[in-house]
Order: C-alpha cells, then structure tokens, then sequence
C-alpha cells in the first residue's frame, strides 16, 4: 500500500474529525479522494501539521487528526517533546511513514534507514505510540479515537504518489471554510 | 504594577488566550507573570516556527494567540511567516526580546540586530518599536490593530525599555 491507499481506507473514519494535513502531495492526495471542509490543507510551510494540529488540540474540544509525513516530521522534531508535555487528549499524530520525501521525487529519508520514529516519539515522552503496517492504520486511528487519549501512530506504507491537480483552492478559503467547520 | 504585570494583563484584556515563547533573558519576567495568569495557556515550543504552527492552529480553535521570542530567531520564522501566517491572513502579535540594541553586552547579538528591522520590514509585517518605558502605553492597540487586520505584527522590546524599569 502507498499513502493513497491509506487515504482511501480511513476516509470514512477521518472525515467525521477535525484533520490537518501535510503539505504537497499528501494535501493533494487527500483533497482528490475526499475533499471535506473539516480538511485545513497546507500549501506550504513543511514539517508544521503536527504543531498547527496541536495547537488546534489544545484550543479546543474536538478531535484533531494530524496527517503528517516521516520527512517532514524529521524537519520538525522539536514538535514531539511538545506534543508529549503537553495535555491534549482529544490529538492524534497519524504519521504516514514511507521512508521517503514523497513531494520532492522519493529521495530516502533516514527515517526508512536506521532511525525510528516510533521511538524517537517514546524517547521524547509521548506516552501512546503504536507502529503499524499501512493495513492496519484504520484500526489504530478507530482505537485512538475511541480511546479519546493523545495518541502518535506511525503508519508503514511503501513510498509512492498518486498524480492529482495541484489544490487550486485559495488559502484564506481554505482556512475560512475550516474554521466555520472547527465552530459547527 | 510591574512591567511585566501590565504586559501580562494587556494580553488578557486584548483577549489572548494562547501563548507560546522561546525564552530569552529580557522576556524572563514576563513568561514568569503569564505562567501566573490561569487564562493564559502558556505551551513553551523547542523553535519559532514550530511556535508559530501551534499558535496558527489555536487562532483556528477559537484561541487568540501571541508568540515571545528572540529576534535572533527571525531568520528561521521566514518561510513560516510567509507561507503560513500570511498566506493564510492569520494574526499574530509577536512580543520580541531586541537584543543587539544600546546596552548590549555580546556583541554576535548586534549581527542579527542589524538585520531585525530590515528583515521586518522586507515581510511588510507593522513593526513597534518599545525603547522608552511610555511606549508599553501602546501596547493595547497594537493588539486590537494586529487581530483587526489579521496580519503578524512586531513588538520589539529593547535594553533601554526593559532598563527603564
Ligand atoms: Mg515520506
């Protein structure tokens, strides 16, 4: 399975909940399988899903999914001791982890070589962290969500992208149509 | 009244709710107050932009936000300002620690000194500069205007403003 396949399988679960999703490819992958206005898509600014999902954690009620990406995660680490030492049990990090940058023509990232993200996010204090292979990542996000507890799942799926429109979308539309949906 | 207690609560009057910072020297009193104040959700991030993701995703949550932070770490908020806070037209008051200015003691802050306002200036982001202690009188406005336009705006506090007190 590849990131698309992901999509395709959690679309149903996901789009019930407040999600945030990682720049490029994973927006546009998303955005052409099942646009919802409970989508805040980013258009740029890599590695910043998780940290824009849990600040929405933290400021509201509702479930937040962070769609994020083992690049741009490893673009961002700071982002993990954040998450761990802070409340906020209505957030899921839903790390889709191919080991590649995807967006930028699959170049490996070390995360598919020797380090291991799911660890990493244990060592930084995150308390519930489940790896999974791609199949089982529906499963892992019902769980979380049903557990209601802060959650960081790393998703193994193989590297590959689908070839979807570049989102047309303005952003302030974008942001304007998520946050009427954040309030509903 | 301390400086930093009326800092403090002309974030809670202007409505803030949230709040991130990279500690600095200058800006030790006021974190200190907000970590007082029970309406001020205070979250400490490892790096500015990672601080302004957080604070992008609680003004989507109903939160207004505020980040404090050095204004040596403006070079690596450039892409975020830009391709996020602005890009998106989201509010951000940046309460800043301008080290490199009159008083300074290490003179590798007075490299990113020079660039601070022209970097700012660059972005189009409203700059405030606070260099006498009558300039804090400002700071309610500044606030209303930042969350009014849905723009980043700049506090730069100086040596000479926080000696003032
Ligand atoms: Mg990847």
């Amino acid at each position: 399975m590849i990131r698309a396949d992901i999509f395709r399988d959690i679309a149903p679960v996901i789009r019930d909940h407040l999600v945030v999703c990682n720049i490029g490819i994973p927006s546009q992958e998303l955005h052409a399988i099942d646009d919802q206005p409970t989508n805040f898509y980013m258009l740029g600014t890599m590695g910043l899903a998780s940290s824009i999902g849990f600040g929405l954690a933290l400021a509201q009620d509702k479930t937040v999914i962070a769609i994020d990406g083992d690049g741009s995660v490893l673009t961002n680490l700071g982002t993990l001791p954040t998450i761990a030492n802070n409340d906020a049990d209505n957030y899921i990090l839903l790390i889709i982890d191919n080991g590649s940058y995807g967006s930028t023509g699959d170049q490996p990232t070390y995360a598919g070589r020797c380090t291991s993200l799911a660890e990493v996010a244990g060592a930084c204090g995150c308390d519930h962290v489940v790896e999974c292979a791609a199949e089982e990542t529906r499963a892992a996000l019902e769980t979380a969500i049903a557990a209601r507890r802060k959650t960081a799942i790393v998703a193994k799926c193989e590297s590959g992208n689908e070839k979807h429109p570049v989102i047309a979308m303005d952003p302030v539309v974008i942001r304007d149509r998520f946050m009427k949906a954040v309030k509903a | 009244m301390t400086i930093h207690e009326r800092i403090a609560d002309d974030l809670v009057a202007a409505g803030i709710g949230f709040i991130t910072s990279v500690p600095c020297k200058q800006l030790a009193g006021v974190i200190a107050e907000i970590d007082r104040r029970p309406d001020l959700l205070h979250v400490p991030c490892n790096k500015e932009d990672e601080g302004m993701g957080l604070c992008a995703g609680a003004w989507m949550g109903g939160k207004k936000p505020c980040i404090i932070m050095q204004n040596t770490a403006l070079g690596v908020t450039v892409n975020t300002l830009a391709t996020l806070i602005q890009f998106y037209r989201m509010p951000l008051p940046m309460l800043i620690s301008y080290r490199g200015e009159l008083g300074e003691p290490v003179a590798c802050q007075v490299e990113m000194a020079v660039h601070t306002k022209a970097l700012l200036n660059q972005l189009h982001i409203p700059t405030y500069h606070f260099h006498r202690q009558a300039d804090v009188e400002e700071l309610p406005k500044i606030l209303d205007y930042t969350f009014m336009c849905n723009k980043p705006v700049a506090i730069l506090t100086d040596a000479s403003f926080w000696g003032g007190y």
